[in-house]
């Protein structure tokens, strides 16, 4: 690629430099037309997306400025920043953010080491490739609540098989730290097949030439995992990091089926949700979604400044 | 093989093409079936849908009762009717109302005030307890559909007399487990509302108040500190259900069906639920007023129910102020107490002779309501109610000075809409 390209650039600096002027021109006209009509093309998406998100964004930043409930609609006013100093001065909104990191890191964690094993092992079956993987696939595509409905019966107590089964006397949801662990497990459960599947595709970047070899200069199977694989499929990992960090930082439904956020369990969406759909308090509601806006776009900043040039978004148009 | 496929998918077009007409002709029918349709959206109660046939008749065709079924949680009814009222939705002309929501629903100027004739007809005979929570600012702004009260239900097997206090219930509780008898104590103590109305009919029994008069500040007296001691005695007590802090009040009614406990806390559905389930125990299930700190004051309560609002949105005012008074009216609240088992809020329905045999306890309940523990009337009761069953919960970890000091400040900025709920 990068050779025909440079060719191309010392093919043009051959002719003299007025043919070169008017060339120059021609192609830039093309180009201007071309472009015109990429941005023609482009229109409908950018609008759509505009309404879609930037006027939902922008509107929510606006409502977090203001005293605004809607069961006292007359004392709606402008008040600046002062809904920012409610929210991050209370210790309610803090232990939801803390358990939400806690639920983010410790699940992504586990996920993405079940995750790399389910790849592996979906990437090297032989037999029935098509079944397993089917197989495998299968928590992620049933609906969260559903999922976690079931989980909720199987930890209830009296009645689940699991709670009979590891803690017949005491109610595990309803204490905080067992509560936690289960809808880590839950969450673990429902999106290792997610992780696996984004994993799996990076595995199929890993040439088969290039383990031969190291396995021919005598590296083990463990060096050949970390020293080629991991190395060469790095974006796909980055890629599934990010996007479980993302999501698992959003995390409402496990938490909203299974606890209800009692204890102390909630996360920062499912006291968005209840600051702004249950307390009607659109000020203060709108004030903690576009905190966790802001978070989310940090997690997303700090992946690719840390990660660097083989995260997602920075490579350059396929050439690494 | 390749006709199969082609059958089935003929087979899901005609199905698809069914479902479109049906669900065009149902939307007929909702919209302009001729003459006004009044909606009315009311959670499930068994056999209210023969009280709107009831009304169609007696509307003689004026208008038309449609009853519409509200999510079976107390939550999600409330969300449903708050995010259409908020935006001005006009399909809903009839709500029902916790009664814990009317001030908030008046305050946001989404229900519509009773005035003239109709209000008169509402208060007529309307036992005072219900309709207090039926009005915000002296203004009638719902009709009481019916209401509730807990009782103590207990087995005159185990205790042929009932205990008349808080900390009579618990030692005769105590001793039972000495004896190894049924024992245990059961009450709706996980975090949600139940705790709330635990805690409110304790601090009326013991003569406190958790807000003022005017709902507008947080006071968490001295009566409402024993009421933090008396939940967490329980809490601490080994009478006390293991899952007392999950405990809502199906699971408890469940729980005392299996006969392992002495004393349960609840609202009377239990009474019809008991009959069916354990007709065994049934024959020795009694009720008694709920026991308060202050044996004085046993047979305080809480009041619960429903009461009925009209939209502002409404473009059929008129018809649903008809609507409501109708569905609330004497007899159809007699045929609601007969056959879905909610008691009524006119006090003359108690008297019915047609009543006694199917409500035996009407007279306990007629005799809790005259001695009211009312929730605090405001529009910011769901932050209320939401923060009271925070900071309680779980019960046996109350400090009772340290909790009502956390009560007193954070309810304060509840009240100002100003703080962030948990």
């Amino acid at each position: 690629m990068s050779h025909t390209a440079d060719a191309g650039a010392e093919a043009a600096q051959d002719p003299a430099p007025d043919a070169e002027k008017g060339k120059r021109k021609a192609v830039s006209e093309g180009k201007r037309a071309e472009r015109k009509l990429g941005l023609l093309l482009c229109a409908p998406a950018a609008l759509v997306m505009i309404a879609v998100t930037g006027y939902p964004i922008f509107y929510s930043l606006w409502l977090s400025l203001q005293r605004y409930d809607l069961r006292f609609p007359d004392q709606r006013e402008f008040i600046g920043l002062e809904n920012y100093i409610t929210v991050l001065t209370n210790s309610y909104w803090w232990t939801s953010f803390g358990v939400t990191s806690l639920i983010t890191v410790v699940s992504v964690v586990i996920e993405l080491v079940l995750g790399m094993a389910l790849a592996l092992i979906m990437h090297r079956t032989i037999v029935a490739r098509g079944l397993v993987r089917t197989v495998a696939l299968i928590p992620y595509g049933i609906v969260t609540v559903v999922a976690a409905f079931s989980w909720r019966y199987a930890w209830t107590k009296d009645t689940g098989y699991l709670a009979a089964l590891l803690a017949p006397e005491s109610d595990l949801l309803t204490q905080r730290v067992p509560a936690l662990a289960i809808i880590t497990l839950a969450e673990v459960w429902k999106t290792v097949p997610f992780m696996a599947l984004l994993l799996m595709a990076g595995l199929a970047l890993v040439p088969d030439d290039l383990l031969k070899a190291a396995s021919m200069d005598g590296a083990s199977a463990w060096q050949r995992f970390t020293k080629v694989m991991i190395p060469v499929m790095k974006p796909a990992i980055l890629v599934a990091l990010l996007f479980r960090t993302l999501d698992a930082f959003r995390i409402f439904d496990n938490i909203f089926v299974l606890t209800n956020g009692a204890q102390q369990t909630g996360s920062v969406s499912m006291q968005t949700y209840n600051n702004l759909i249950k307390g009607l308090n659109l000020g203060i509601g709108s004030t903690m979604s576009v905190l966790i806006f802001l978070a989310v776009a940090v997690i997303a900043f700090i992946f690719i400044k840390v990660f660097g040039t083989s995260a997602p978004g920075s490579d350059n148009g396929g050439k690494r | 093989m390749n006709r199969i496929p082609g059958r089935r998918w003929r087979r899901a077009l005609t199905a698809l093409g069914a479902a479109v007409l049906a669900s065009s002709a149902v939307a007929a029918c909702g919209s302009d079936g001729g003459g006004t349709v009044v909606n009315v959206y009311y959670p499930s109660e068994e056999n209210f849908e023969q009280v709107v046939a009831a009304c169609n008749e007696a509307a003689g065709g004026r208008y038309q009762v449609v009853l519409n079924t509200l999510p079976r949680e107390a939550d999600g009814q409330r969300e449903q009717m708050v995010r259409r009222l908020a935006a001005g939705d006009t399909e809903m002309d009839v709500l029902g109302l916790d009664v814990t929501w009317v001030a908030e629903f008046a305050e946001a100027g989404w229900i519509a005030e009773w005035t003239g004739v109709d209000k008169s007809e509402v208060e007529d005979g309307t036992l005072p307890g219900p309709l207090r929570t039926a009005r915000w600012k002296d203004k009638l702004y719902a009709a009481p559909k019916n209401t509730n009260v807990q009782l103590l239900w207990y087995r005159d097997d185990v205790t042929p007399t009932p205990p008349k206090s808080w900390s009579e219930m618990l030692s005769m509780a105590e001793d039972l487990r000495a004896q190894g008898k049924p024992s245990t104590v059961l009450l709706t103590g996980a975090q949600y509302e139940g705790l709330v109305v635990q805690f409110n009919t304790l601090v009326g029994g013991a003569g406190g108040k958790i807000l003022s008069d005017d709902s507008t500040k947080a006071i968490v007296d001295e009566g409402a500190v024993e009421a933090l001691r008396a939940l967490k005695d329980l809490a601490s007590s080994p009478v006390a259900s293991a899952s007392l802090s999950n405990a809502k009040e199906d699971s408890i009614r469940l729980d005392y069906q299996k006969g392992d406990a002495a004393f349960m806390l609840n609202w009377p559905f239990v009474h019809a639920a008991m009959k069916e389930a354990n007709p065994e125990l049934f024959e020795h299930f009694k009720w008694a007023p709920y026991p308060a700190i202050d044996e004085d004051k046993t047979g305080t309560a809480t009041i619960g129910g429903f009461n009925l609002a009209v939209s502002e949105y409404s473009r059929h005012k008129p018809a649903a102020f008809e609507a409501v008074k109708c569905l609330r009216n004497a007899e159809n609240q007699k045929f609601s107490a007969i056959n879905s088992g909610v008691p009524p809020t006119i006090e003359a329905v108690y008297d019915d002779p047609e009543m006694a045999e199917p409500y035996p306890m009407r007279e306990a309940i007629l005799a809790e309501l005259k001695k009211p523990a009312p929730r605090p009337i405001t529009p910011a009761y769901q932050n209320v109610s939401t923060l009271i069953s925070t900071i309680l919960s779980p019960p046996s970890a109350i400090d009772p000075q340290a909790t009502a000091q956390r009560l007193r400040e954070e309810l304060q900025d509840a009240l100002d809409s100003k703080g962030v709920l948990p």
